[in-house]
């Protein structure tokens, strides 16, 4: 039983880090019904600008965390006013294979300059402390309790502010949003923004547990946070959050009651399995047909 | 000599090899009620877009003493051109009360945004009622209640209607021109595009008859509505 209840909490610290990547893959889609395949990499950018921050510039945690997300949301601005908006009225398999040529040149660029992994810093004390027989430490303490507060804070910016009101206007109808006087422009741009920022948040919470990055690291977890929020239902903010808690926790039991390696295979499988259930995913709708 | 409060000269709009504009010039003064009408396909939405900056096109669009040209259509919305577009272009997936709230993007004067609500409350209950329910599920015409509410909270200066009586009962299609009417005594120009020639005929001071992309046909609409050619082609004989 406490095996079981740590590995759930082991589960919840990976399923953050999956629920912050999957909000930039719904928040791009939900706006421009595009896949931004480059976002995993996005992710690999963030853990090496908290490399950079921390190892080169010698700043402490949280002014390392603040620097990576405004560094990765300013490339994550600077991908879409490059390489997307170009061909915002091209056909999707553009967009798609464009953000794919994206992640590998995010990939390669991170490899020129880095071509040898990297050891990040240890930034943070790390105690543990036993409750009821399960062990939890601070950092992951750290990665839950600051994943939630920028999932809960997303959540209110989507629902409750003029901006989210506009990003989900955007996504029904771009052509009308502009007559109400929104710029439609720079609400993608703030989209994307704010997904890479999430994204680089994972990053450096990854980078935390653990230290060791190099640029491929983003392929993998970037595929998982895909799924996650294909599985929660891609386009609904709950549902990416749902989705990676889910994906996080069957990944760690897996790889605890299983032969680890049918860790990615069930992944995969679950994927799958859901999508011929549900293929708007569990939170998901149908995009009802506009009038 | 006051510059006129809307100025088109040489309109030309066209989509691809389409052309759906051919050169056009008309000129509105602040407060008129103006109307466009013509058979399918003859620009009428096309004009509008232009002027609310929709779509591209050449000739000049001058918008009190100011040329139109480069400006994107959400500065023109703060400008003071609010368009009412074909089809209603309500977001199904917002409430009735944040459609409302939308439109006021980029006003800061939260006792007016709060007045206007309440004049577009007044003026259709049925909004105060639904508000917090999605707007995809209004019926035909309280989106359509729903899309002018949504033009008059962004205080526009001009009102661009495009078929506001599309798909309505009689009886809302009268109460909506009653609104018009209304929010044109507050001091709002209207340019009103319909296919109920009747009515808007009626309302408006002047009108532009358009065929093909071109002006027909302009005077008083009073005039224009005993025209032995308007009156055959658009008002049924
Ligand atoms: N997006 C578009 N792409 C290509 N052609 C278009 C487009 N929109 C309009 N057109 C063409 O431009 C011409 C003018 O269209 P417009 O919508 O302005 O007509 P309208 O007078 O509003 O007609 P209706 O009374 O049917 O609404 C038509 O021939 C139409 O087919
Ligand atoms: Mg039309």
């Amino acid at each position: 039983m406490t095996y079981l209840l740590q590995q759930l909490l082991n589960g919840l610290q990976l399923g953050s880090i999956y629920a912050l990547i999957a909000l930039g893959y719904t928040m791009v889609y939900g706006i421009l019904q595009m896949i931004n395949f480059a976002h995993g990499d996005l992710f690999m950018v963030g853990a090496f600008a908290l490399f950079v921050a921390a190892s080169v510039l010698g700043l402490p945690f949280v002014p390392s965390l603040l620097l990576a997300m405004i560094a990765t949301a300013a490339i994550g601005v600077l991908i879409e006013r490059l390489a997307y908006r170009p061909l915002r009225s091209a056909p999707r398999v553009s967009a798609i294979i464009t953000a794919l040529g994206v992640g590998l040149f995010l990939e390669n660029l991170v490899n020129a300059l880095s071509p040898y992994p990297k050891h990040v810093p240890t930034l943070l004390s790390n105690h543990s402390w036993v409750l009821a027989g399960v062990t939890i430490s601070s950092i992951q303490i750290w990665i839950i309790v600051l994943a939630g507060i920028l999932v809960l804070g997303l959540d209110l910016l989507v629902h409750r502010t003029k901006v989210g009101m506009a990003m989900r206007a955007i996504s029904w109808d771009r052509t009308t949003a502009p007559l109400m006087g929104v710029p439609v422009n720079a609400v993608i741009s703030l989209t994307f923004g704010i997904g890479a920022a999430l994204g680089a948040a994972a990053g450096v919470f990854y980078a935390l547990a653990y230290p060791i990055i190099d640029p491929y690291m983003g392929v993998m977890v970037g595929w998982k946070a895909f799924i996650s929020a294909v599985v929660g239902g891609i386009g609904s903010i709950r549902g990416a959050v749902l989705g990676g808690l889910i994906l996080g926790a069957v990944e760690i039991l897996v790889a605890a009651f299983l032969p680890s390696t049918g860790r990615d295979l069930v992944a995969f499988a679950l994927l799958l399995v859901l999508l011929v259930l549900r293929p708007h995913g569990i939170l998901g709708r149908p995009r009802p047909v506009k009038a | 000599m006051n510059a006129p409060f809307l100025q088109i000269r040489d309109l030309e709009v066209a989509y691809g090899r389409i052309c759906a504009v051919r050169g056009i010039s008309l000129e509105i003064a602040e407060g008129e009620i103006v109307t466009l009408i013509g058979a399918n396909g003859a620009g009428k939405t096309t004009i509008l877009r232009a002027i609310s900056g929709m779509v591209p096109y050449t000739g000049s669009i001058v918008f009190g003493g100011m040329d139109l040209h480069g400006v994107p259509a959400h500065r023109r919305v703060a400008l003071g051109i609010a368009h009412v577009p074909e089809g209603r272009g309500i977001f199904s997936n917002l409430t009735v009360a944040e459609n409302l709230s939308l439109a006021t993007w980029g006003r800061r004067d939260r006792l007016g945004i709060k007045a206007d609500l309440a004049r577009v409350h007044a003026l259709f209950p049925r909004l105060a009622e639904r508000a917090p329910q999605m707007a995809g599920t209004l019926s035909g015409g309280e989106q359509q209640m729903l899309s002018v509410g949504r033009a008059l909270m962004s205080r526009s200066k001009l009102l661009l209607l495009d078929e506001p009586s599309m798909g309505l009962s009689p009886i809302l299609v009268r109460d909506i021109f009653r609104v018009l009417r209304e929010i044109n005594a507050t001091g709002t120009t209207i340019l009103l595009v319909e296919q109920n020639a009747h009515l808007a005929l009626q309302l408006a001071g002047r009108a532009w008859v358009l065929q093909n992309g071109r002006v027909e046909l302009t005077g008083p609409a009073a005039a224009l509505a005993g025209d032995p050619r308007v009156r055959e082609a658009y008002l049924g004989g």
